[in-house]
């Protein structure tokens, strides 16, 4: 019986999936590990063995950007997570007014990156931009947000968190939303403060959330472009470039060799911190 | 008891008021500004426009470049609905055979589909296989393209929902003596229904909102999307900030009409695809 019933999953159902995942996904990947090694014009490429990979970890406009992505997903991906589980511990408490917030801070997600660039390179602008008008009134001087290279990083990586910190935290509420009430009523008739609860149930329960927050958040970090290119281009000089905009504008200058190494080194940083990160995160697991 | 219920109620209206600040007030300032005219709009205040123009600031926007806006808005709707009904054909039969299969073959395929929702997709030897075949700067090049990246999210979605299935729905259809295809479509897919929805919303976002991919794979000024535009008229009315929020504002019209209908939905479906993924 069961052998039969297995003759209904046949692996023609994968036919159509397969072919198309595998042909414009999985081998362009593959021949990027090729084309990598090489002088590319699209028609016709010539071995040149380990170059391109050279160019990108001598150049110095090209070795910035691996600074800058460490640095931004590092520091987008970290507020996230911190935020992100500190406002889904205050929206599952008891608040009326708890669904219009969620969706308020939910609401960025789903406005194009390009549309909330667009907003907050006026918000950000150095005389006029809201940001620096408010900062005045409390007597600040607000910096040139995005046009001082010391400071146009974090700036951009500020707004990703703005945009995207929603995500982050309804993934939290629904992992809060799956904790088991009793733990809170034993914890407050032992005399827990709501702080000792957040820090001694919410926080260790919230692990497999937090797992997937870190996941999510700092890969996407990793791979991020646009923002970056609409708010500053990877300006001032190379100040802001991210691998991923530096493969940009190495295709945009015909660069197709060293665009492609860019990729592959992308794929390598993703997947160097993707595989370890998934273990460790998976085994430190709470089990209740 | 009554202090604590007052603390509380301040505590309340303290973050509801500094959400509206940080999460509404930009909103809200895109919204005033795209009806003031040029100069008003460059002194970038939160004021409400002395004179609105809204119509007269969207007909700019609508109609400049030879209304591109417009032909970016029928790629765009084509584009997106064109993806989701591949999606939704492909992801459909593969999650349910990925759900019922167990073993070597299917782990491997698994692991496959996996490394695609993390590993960036690699530029340029897809532009080279699009031109080998083609289809590079066409809407079908870029809909296989767009397909191929949001398939591993989408089958996770539907191979999730397909082990809460029961098998006894398989087994009676066999008795009945019907072939898999017959069974997938009229019994097994008519139960995928609630997946099928929030793919359809989810990846109606996130393809209507895509700048890189239609970036890389569509240039060409016919080939427009409504991101693609957006970009562009940053150049354009670079001097010119209540046409650029107008645009914004038009641009955005789109997601947030899916936002009102589908709040829920698409939160719920987030997570859902976030936490098996």
């Amino acid at each position: 019986m069961s052998k039969s019933v297995q003759s209904l999953y046949t692996y023609t159902f994968l036919l159509p999936a397969g072919v198309i995942y595998a042909l414009f996904f999985l081998a362009p990947t593959f021949l990027s590990f090729f084309y990598s090694l090489t002088i590319w014009t699209l028609s016709e490429w010539r071995f040149t063995g380990l170059d391109n990979f050279a160019i990108f970890l001598s150049e110095p406009s090209l070795v910035i950007g691996f600074r800058n992505t460490l640095v931004y997903a590092t520091v987008s991906a970290s507020l996230k997570v911190v935020l992100g589980f500190l406002l889904a511990a205050f929206l599952t408490s008891e608040l009326r007014t708890k669904g219009f917030l969620r969706s308020l801070i939910y609401f960025p997600n789903i406005v194009s990156t390009i549309a909330v660039g667009i907003m907050f390179s006026s918000f950000l602008h150095p005389s006029k931009g809201i940001v620096n008008v408010l900062l005045a009134l409390i007597g600040i001087d607000g910096p040139d947000w995005l046009g001082n290279p010391s400071i146009a990083l974090l700036s951009v990586a500020l707004v990703d968190v703005w945009k995207g910190v929603g995500i982050a935290m309804v993934i939290f509420i629904a992992g809060i939303q799956a904790i088991d009430r009793q733990y809170y009523e034993a914890a407050r008739i032992d005399g827990a403060s709501s702080f000792d609860a957040l820090r001694h149930i919410t926080l260790p329960l919230s692990r497999s959330s937090m797992n997937t927050v870190i996941m999510l958040a700092f890969i996407g970090g990793l791979r991020s472009f646009d923002l970056i290119w609409v708010m500053t281009k990877g300006g001032p000089g190379f100040t802001t470039d991210l691998v991923a905009s530096i493969i940009y504008k190495q295709f945009q200058g015909g660069f197709y060799g060293i665009a492609t190494a860019g990729n592959v080194i992308l794929f390598l940083i993703v997947s160097a911190f993707a595989i370890p990160l998934y273990r460790i995160i998976t085994k430190k697991e709470v089990d209740l | 008891m009554n202090t604590i219920k007052m603390k509380k109620l301040i505590i309340e209206i303290i973050a509801t008021l500094l959400a509206l600040a940080l999460f509404g007030v930009p909103f809200y300032f895109v919204v005033v500004n795209s009806g003031k005219d040029a100069a008003a709009a460059a002194r970038m205040t939160l004021s409400f426009p002395e004179t609105t123009q809204y119509l007269d600031n969207f007909r700019q926007v609508i109609t400049a470049s030879n209304s591109m806006l417009i032909r970016a808005f029928f790629n765009s709707f084509i584009i997106s609905a064109a993806t989701i009904i591949v999606l939704i054909v492909i992801a459909s039969s593969a999650g349910f055979v990925l759900g019922r299969r167990k073993g070597k073959a299917v782990n491997i395929i698994s692991f496959l589909v996996l490394a695609g929702l993390m590993v960036p997709p690699a530029i340029v030897p897809t532009i080279w296989l699009l031109r080998t075949l083609g289809l590079y700067k066409s809407l079908t090049g870029l809909i296989l393209v767009e397909a191929a990246i949001m398939f591993p999210f989408t089958l996770l979605l539907y191979r999730g929902y397909v082990t809460t299935i029961p098998r006894e729905l398989d087994e009676a259809s066999l008795i009945d003596g019907t072939g898999p295809v017959k069974m997938f479509s009229l019994v097994i897919f008519p139960l995928l229904k609630p997946v099928s929805v929030t793919v359809t919303i989810i990846n109606a976002i996130t393809i209507f909102n895509d700048f890189v991919h239609p970036l890389y794979f569509l240039p060409g000024a016919k080939n427009a999307t409504v991101q693609l535009t957006l970009y562009n008229f940053m150049s354009t009315f670079s001097t010119k900030w209540n046409l650029l929020y107008a645009d914004v504002l038009i641009i955005s019209i789109p997601p947030l009409i899916f936002f009102i209908l589908f709040n829920s939905k698409i939160v719920s479906g987030m997570v859902a695809g976030a936490v098996k993924g």
